[in-house]
């Protein structure tokens, strides 16, 4: 636990790209592999259930310090995270629990340390603060699942006392199930492949799906050219870049594969032992979300593997995301919402076939070779990705303009010769968006960010005109600078007007250019409509509210 | 019995004793707790401090200045008023003011002051007062201070740590930084370089007697490599840091006992070390000098003048200076 709080203190602390490998590689080699193999498993961004809200984490701070807690809460404020509150506090006030036991101070004041019964855990008695991650977690946190409060609330107060206060932060960010670590998952590949000496992408694709951290699991991971033995193993996937320039820097057209930017699920169809498994690019296994795929998957011949897009497709023309997007919500489908928003893979790419990997083959092979089998297998619900054929990149602009009415973001470019890489590579895949909606909104509401802004009143909330009124339409957080953030924190702790809880109401001064992708009539929004992806495009100072834009303006961009 | 201590539009003033503490806007008397920039300001016509404050005013206010210089625990009678120095821990030369007053009994007004100790300068003395005036720059339960040596010995681990690069440690340049240097003296007695702000500070530091890391200025030094930096919080981002090629960055203050602090200032370590008293520190001196009644000023004013009366039953208010947002030399 010590070690995995070094390693978490240290990727915290710097924003240096080689800083942050070279700690992750340290820390591979030095701990113990049921711990790496934990620490893996934060690092790629998987995250521990719930076990207990931050908010009884508090009161049981609260409690246990006699902290008044109008006083947590001001507190709280200041440091802009509950669990972090807690940890703080519990390190600089002295607890009721620990008086109890009139246990003798230190010279500066501080108690000892207690020691826990942590052999009824089955962990040697060494001292909690040097609790192995992967003990402290198999052996204390996930046993506490079906445990009930009291029995959590011992064990959490018990760890308390015996730990200092980083690892105090760690676990509370762990039991509360939202331990991030400031590291991309590319980049824990990157660290793991130098400790085993393996390619990045052998790596990637052996920490691709669920998996559950193990010591078996790491030495699996690290052994040299070991078969992959999970069937249900998808591809890590190949992202492409944005382009932010015109096409002609990309040279002869004639080398590029343009297809729609379909605005779906981008996810990977595996068909492997008789058995077929449809993955989101967040790696979650989503093939019990897609009973309507399931006959087409059987139809795919054994060993191979579709990359392609899940959509809302109905008389032969995807649905809007909004459609895809209520089924997402839902809990249970219902034979009605699989009528409303029936499912189809558009397939865009070819990864496997006969259960060879075909991701080194330049992509008009794969290509192909996928409309032969898109083709052969027949079924409805299946469709091939179609080129775009405009023969020159202005014609081809020209088409990309009537993106909208297609219900899709844009252009893919891709390269004729271009191999499936692992992650984001600039140079062979292109993403060429159309430009995002946009509108002039009034800043209304604020709260505290989350992370790195977690301090800083940047989570905000915009509102248009309807009949005189601000109506809130978009959240958004991104896209200020942090100079821009700084300032208008500082400007809104001295313009609120009414607080709730955590949210501030502001007087309606400011004006921000928001920018999103996509907009749906929504029964679950005040206005009446959902935006997608809302960001702020920048700050107008040099408009005033009565010049930001009406309910009716952005109503008039559905139909648009 | 009458208040010795009052608010005004100059800040905390005395009326019996026709003088003001800190004094925001420029007086007839002037009455120093210590020589940052935001209690010592230039204007006044006389200004009374701590003989070792004196030459750190001086320098704030030029040569014209009419200062006069009080021993620590000698006492000088102001129209009636008697007024005492006494160590408040904070910096060199860094006083709390003791008045007493016929009924009005005993005040105590800390300026900033901190109980951890401090190699630069002598430790808080803690006086018995009717009234304290307190300041709350961390005066919330979240800030507690690690010892200073422990400090001491990580910033050290760190600069040993970075062998091919410059580290480059930002501080306040008066006070904090003579406290890392003396702090630092007592692990290593390997010279760092100091920027151009902090000379004159170190200067009057040694010639008080306070023992100091030895320091070279940058001048046109052109090797970093392996080598400490001090430097004030302003030269970060300034051209005057290319010179140093490959360089990692610190920050030692108590701000960055919040995650998200540190994270968005963006430093490669942050060191958590503070001259301002934290809570438990606050407590503490409030109930040691034996007090019934308690002013707070500077920081978390309103948090811990409640916390006091509801949790304490002393007879606690905020009282509001106008300070400028971030207080100096923490």
């Amino acid at each position: 636990m010590r070690r995995f709080a070094a390693l978490y203190e240290a990727l915290d602390s710097t924003t240096s790209t080689n800083a942050k490998v070279a700690a992750m590689v340290a820390y591979f080699h030095a701990a113990a592999p049921a711990d790496a193999a934990w620490a893996l498993y934060f690092l790629s961004g998987r995250r521990l259930k719930r076990l207990i809200t931050p908010r009884l984490l508090a009161v049981w701070a609260i409690e246990e310090t006699g902290t008044p807690p109008w006083l947590f809460d001001e507190s709280s404020g200041v440091v802009g995270d509950l669990a972090e509150t807690v940890a703080l506090l519990l390190d600089a006030v002295p607890r009721r629990a620990a008086e109890l036991f009139s246990r003798p101070g230190r010279a500066d004041g501080s108690l000892e340390p207690v020691m826990l019964p942590l052999e009824s855990a089955g962990i040697p008695k060494t001292g909690a603060a040097d609790l192995p991650l992967a003990g402290l977690i198999e052996g204390l946190l996930l046993p506490l699942r079906d445990a009930d409060e009291a029995a959590k609330r011992a064990a959490v107060t018990g760890l308390w006392a015996a730990l200092g206060v980083r690892e105090t932060f760690l676990l509370n960010k762990l039991v509360t199930g939202e331990l991030r670590v400031g590291v991309s998952d590319t980049l824990a590949v990157r660290a793991l492949s130098i400790r085993a000496g393996l390619a990045p992408a052998v790596l990637s694709h052996r920490l691709m799906g669920t998996w559950t951290p193990g010591a078996a699991l790491f030495e699996d991971l690290l052994r040299p050219g070991a078969s992959e033995t999970d069937h249900s193993q998808p591809y890590p996937f190949f992202l492409a870049s944005p382009l932010q320039e015109a096409p002609d820097v990309l040279g002869d057209r004639a080398l590029w594969l343009a297809e729609w930017k379909w605005d779906g699920i981008r996810a990977q169809l595996v068909r492997r032992q008789g058995t077929a498994w449809l993955w989101s690019r967040g790696e979650e296994l989503i093939t019990d979300r897609f009973p309507d795929l399931h006959d087409l998957a059987r139809a795919l011949p054994d060993g191979c593997v579709l990359d392609g897009e899940v959509l809302a497709f109905a008389h032969g023309a995807p649905l809007p995301f909004a459609v895809l997007q209520r089924r997402i919500g839902r809990q249970k489908l219902t034979p009605r919402i699989l009528a409303e928003a029936p499912a189809a893979f558009m397939a865009y790419d070819l990864l496997e076939e006969n259960g060879t990997d075909l991701r080194t083959l330049p992509l008009h092979e794969r290509r192909a070779r996928l409309k032969r089998l898109v083709s052969q297998a027949a079924q409805e619900r299946l469709t091939l990705s179609a080129p775009v054929t405009a023969p020159s990149w202005e014609a081809l602009a020209a088409e990309r303009a009537h993106s909208r009415e297609r219900a899709v973001e844009g252009l893919m470019l891709k390269k004729l010769d271009s191999a499936y890489l692992v992650g984001r590579k600039r140079g062979d895949w292109w993403k060429w968006k159309i430009d995002p909606y946009t509108i002039d909104a009034v800043l209304l509401y604020a709260q505290p960010g989350s992370g790195r802004r977690a301090t800083l009143l940047s989570d905000l909330t915009f509102g248009l005109w309807d009949a005189g009124v601000l109506v809130p339409v978009a959240k958004a957080y991104s896209g200020l600078t942090d100079e821009e953030v700084d300032a208008l924190d500082r400007w809104i702790r001295q313009h609120t007007v009414e607080r709730f809880g955590p949210v501030r109401h502001v007087e309606p001064v400011h004006v921000f250019e928001l920018h999103f992708e996509g907009i749906a009539e929504s029964t679950r929004h005040k206005s009446g409509i959902a935006v997608r992806f809302p960001r702020i495009a920048r700050w107008r100072i040099d408009k005033t509210p009565p010049e930001a834009d009406t309910l009716a303006a952005l109503r008039a961009m559905i139909r648009a | 019995m009458a208040d010795l201590l009052i608010e005004t539009p100059e800040g905390l003033g005395c009326p019996s004793g026709r003088f003001v503490i800190d004094p925001l806007l420029p007086v007839e008397r002037a009455v120093i707790t210590h020589a940052h920039g935001d209690h010592a300001r230039a204007g006044s016509n006389f200004y009374l401090c701590q003989t070792d404050c004196a030459p750190l005013l001086r320098r704030r206010l030029g040569a014209d200045a009419r200062i006069q210089t009080l021993a620590y625990g000698e006492r000088l009678s102001i129209d009636g008023v008697t007024l005492s120095f006494h160590p408040a821990g904070h910096m060199l030369g860094s006083a709390q003011v003791r008045l007493e007053h016929g009924t009005s009994g005993v005040w105590v007004c800390s300026g900033d002051y901190k109980r951890e100790p401090d190699p630069t300068c002598l430790p808080f003395e803690t006086l018995r007062c009717d009234v304290f005036i307190t300041e709350a720059t961390y005066a919330l339960p979240i800030f507690r201070w690690d010892d200073p040596a422990a400090v001491a010995g990580a910033i050290l681990d760190w600069w040993t740590g970075n062998a091919g690069k410059a580290s480059v440690l930002f501080c306040y340049a008066l006070g904090k930084a003579q406290r890392l240097l003396a702090e630092l003296l007592r692990k290593t007695d390997r010279a760092c370089f100091i920027h151009g702000a902090l000379e004159i500070p170190c200067e009057v530091y040694r010639a008080a007697g306070v023992k100091l890391l030895p320091t070279r200025l940058i001048g046109d030094e052109k090797r970093f490599a392996g080598e400490l930096v001090l430097a004030p919080i302003t030269a970060r981002g300034s051209p005057w840091m290319k010179r140093f090629g490959d360089f990692e960055t610190a920050f030692a203050s108590g701000l960055l006992r919040v995650r998200g602090t540190r994270r968005r200032r963006g430093f490669d370590r942050g060191f958590v070390i503070s001259d301002h008293a934290d809570f438990q520190g606050v407590l503490r001196t409030i109930a040691e000098t034996g007090c019934s009644r308690v002013l707070v000023a500077h920081g978390y004013r309103d948090a811990l003048s409640r916390y006091l009366r509801e949790e304490r039953g002393l007879d606690a208010r905020a009282v509001s200076l106008l300070r400028e947002p971030d207080a100096e030399g923490d």
